[in-house]
């Protein structure tokens, strides 16, 4: 498939070669790279075991052995970081996944057709919009049980609307376009030209709103599992490290300063990753930052 | 100017009834039979069956809504069943702490983000600025609850100034309830002031490229002038919509910080009762804070009026 833009196209040397030097995307790049490996590492390796519990090593301060030290019950917290990173990733991965499956669909559709339909489309956005997303996703996994699936879909439902709008107002400003005219002179169908012509030049607006709702998927669910919603012991996530560290904050401080800046570095890295794609497609919006 | 008014009311409105609907049938579905619960494992069959009646519970579901829908128009909310008190009441016993503690934040948020969006806007490209967009970046990442527990750790463990969490309540004088607030608005406030800088500092920028800022200065009007008189009013709209939406963020988003600081507030409220099956308190908050967030998101619309005179003639 190509690509449909009244950009001269590019050369796939050229946009790598203008994305490295884009200092946002290569550390955003390096950061996500980093925590995606740690996370497929540990399916395989990690420092110590964290299924055993060493109660004689408990809350030790870091050390050479222990470089993020252990928590209350001898476990190494880097381990259980690495351990972390799975259940943050998969929660926010699949939750983002349900946002463009379902809301990118809606929007093209909202764009393509247009009247009634549109209108209603948006009604319900602003309606789910209307829900404080966080409030809601607890009310939901409360409702439903807390664990990493119903916390997935709590917060992938909020992710509809937001991908819904953003596929509507760039394909809305893809079908005025020339080529469109083209293509539907040619007697190409509106669901034809969404598919060939509208979701390629749409395709990185989305990647970017896409490395934004992960990266506000990981913070939610970090707060889901701090207040005991979120994936369900002994499966390790970040947020409930920092509710079992809470309570003992000042004795052993590291077990909350480490899980908190690994979801502080993911997060981070995510948002520049999504700052460095918008900055390489759009040159405009570069010289503005 | 009333077309616009009359169809943003219009949606505001149809946006809640709806809201209603949802909120309703979401707690329909929940398992667990509130009047069993209220009476315990020990009751017989007609006594949960009473109760049941005499709960309305066991009329028609659309009978249901509507007695429901029509309490809340007259802030009836019904009694609570954990703690056999209205839930008005309830609701206005909390909503003294978590009210006060979005509003601090708010301010919190606004008075750090604007000046330094102005001042990054108006050193674009230099030190400062980047240094300002980097600590930006920083706190949008991080999650306001760790950064409450980093707080916690400095002035309520190490340095000892503050309480490390409850509340002494407003009876117990302003300076001490402040006290027990100041960490969990300032918890708050922190992610949400490098996301409004950000904004702040975009918006003015997108303004500042304009042709009429060229001619002003070409007219001879100083940077400071333009920039206060002309750009901040403009690049208003873009942080006004933001500002909403975190007012409303941060009325809701005030549950887990609540948790954290062990605050009375209405984040609390709702947590203890989905774990008692107090549907009808979670019903009513969740009710109260989707009509706050539309009613928020409507003032917006209208001050976009306000700000934007083209706004009033369009349409």
């Amino acid at each position: 498939m190509t690509l449909h833009t009244d950009v001269p196209e590019e050369r796939l040397t050229d946009l790598i070669g203008k994305a490295l030097a884009n200092r946002s995307f290569f550390v955003g790049l390096l950061i996500a790279l980093a925590v995606a490996g740690a996370a497929l590492l540990s399916f395989v390796w990690t420092p110590y075991d964290v299924a055993r519990l060493v109660i004689s090593d408990k809350q030790q301060a870091p050390s050479w052995a222990h470089w993020f030290g252990t928590d209350h019950f001898g476990r190494d917290i880097l381990s259980m970081i690495m351990l972390g990173a799975r259940n943050s990733i998969a929660v926010a991965l699949v939750a983002v996944g349900i946002g463009m499956g379902i809301g990118v669909p809606l929007g093209c559709l909202a764009a393509a057709r247009g009247g009634l339909l549109d209108e209603a489309l948006m009604r319900l956005n602003d309606l789910v919009f209307a829900f404080p997303a966080l409030l809601s996703a607890i009310m939901i996994t409360a409702i439903f049980g807390p664990g990493a699936v119903n916390a997935i879909i709590a917060i992938g439902i909020f992710n509809v609307p937001v991908f819904a709008r953003v596929a509507r107002a760039g394909a809305l400003s893809i079908w005025p376009r020339e080529f469109i005219l083209a293509a539907r002179a040619a007697g190409k169908g509106q669901t034809a030209i969404t598919l060939e012509h509208i979701l390629p030049n749409i395709a990185t607006l989305l990647m970017v709103q896409g490395t934004i709702q992960f990266a506000l998927g990981i913070l939610a669910e970090a707060g889901l599992s701090y207040i005991g919603l979120g994936a369900q012991p002994p499966m390790p996530s970040w947020g409930r490290m920092l509710f079992e560290a809470q309570t003992r904050m000042a004795v052993a401080p590291w077990m909350a300063i480490f899980p908190g800046m690994a979801i502080v570095v993911t997060v981070l890295g995510l948002n520049l990753l999504g700052d460095g794609i918008a900055d390489i497609i759009d040159p405009k919006a570069r010289r503005q930052r | 100017m009333t077309a616009y008014l009359l169809k943003r009311l219009v949606i505001a409105a149809i946006t809640l009834v709806l809201a209603s609907m949802v909120v309703f049938a979401v707690l329909e579905i929940v398992p667990g039979d509130p009047a069993r619960l209220m009476l315990g494992m020990n009751a017989s069959a007609e006594q949960v069956e009473l109760l049941r009646s005499q709960l309305g519970l066991n009329d028609p579901l659309a009978l249901r809504y509507l007695h429901w829908a029509g309490g809340l128009l007259h802030l009836d909310f019904g009694r609570s069943y954990t703690y056999s008190v209205p839930v008005l009441d309830l609701v206005r016993e909390r909503g003294v702490v978590s009210l006060p503690l979005a509003l601090i934040a708010l301010a919190l948020s606004t008075v750090i983000a604007i000046p330094v969006g102005l001042y990054s806007a108006s050193r674009r490209g230099h030190a400062g600025d980047a240094v300002a967009m980097g600590a930006a970046q920083v706190g949008v990442a991080v999650p306001n609850f760790w950064f409450a527990l980093l707080l916690i750790y400095c002035f309520a463990v190490w340095l000892r100034w503050v309480p490390a969490g409850g509340f002494a309540g407003w009876g117990a004088g302003i300076w001490p309830a402040l006290k027990s607030l100041i960490l969990p608005a300032i918890a708050l406030a922190l992610p949400q002031a490098a996301i409004l800088a950000r904004v702040t500092r975009q918006a003015l920028l997108e303004v500042l490229s304009e042709d009429y800022i060229r001619t002003a200065r070409a007219k001879g009007m100083p940077y400071r002038a333009v920039l206060w008189r002309h750009a901040l009013r403009n690049a208003l709209i873009p942080v006004l919509t933001i500002m909403g939406l975190q007012f409303a963020f941060l009325l809701a988003g005030t549950v887990i910080i609540e948790n954290v600081f062990y605050l009375p507030g209405l984040g609390r409220l709702v947590i203890q009762a989905i774990a008692q099956r107090d549907l009808i308190v979670v019903e009513s908050v969740v009710m109260l804070l989707v009509a706050a967030v539309i009613a928020i998101n409507l003032i917006v619309d209208l001050s976009y009026a306000v700000v934007d005179p083209r706004l009033r003639s369009r349409e």
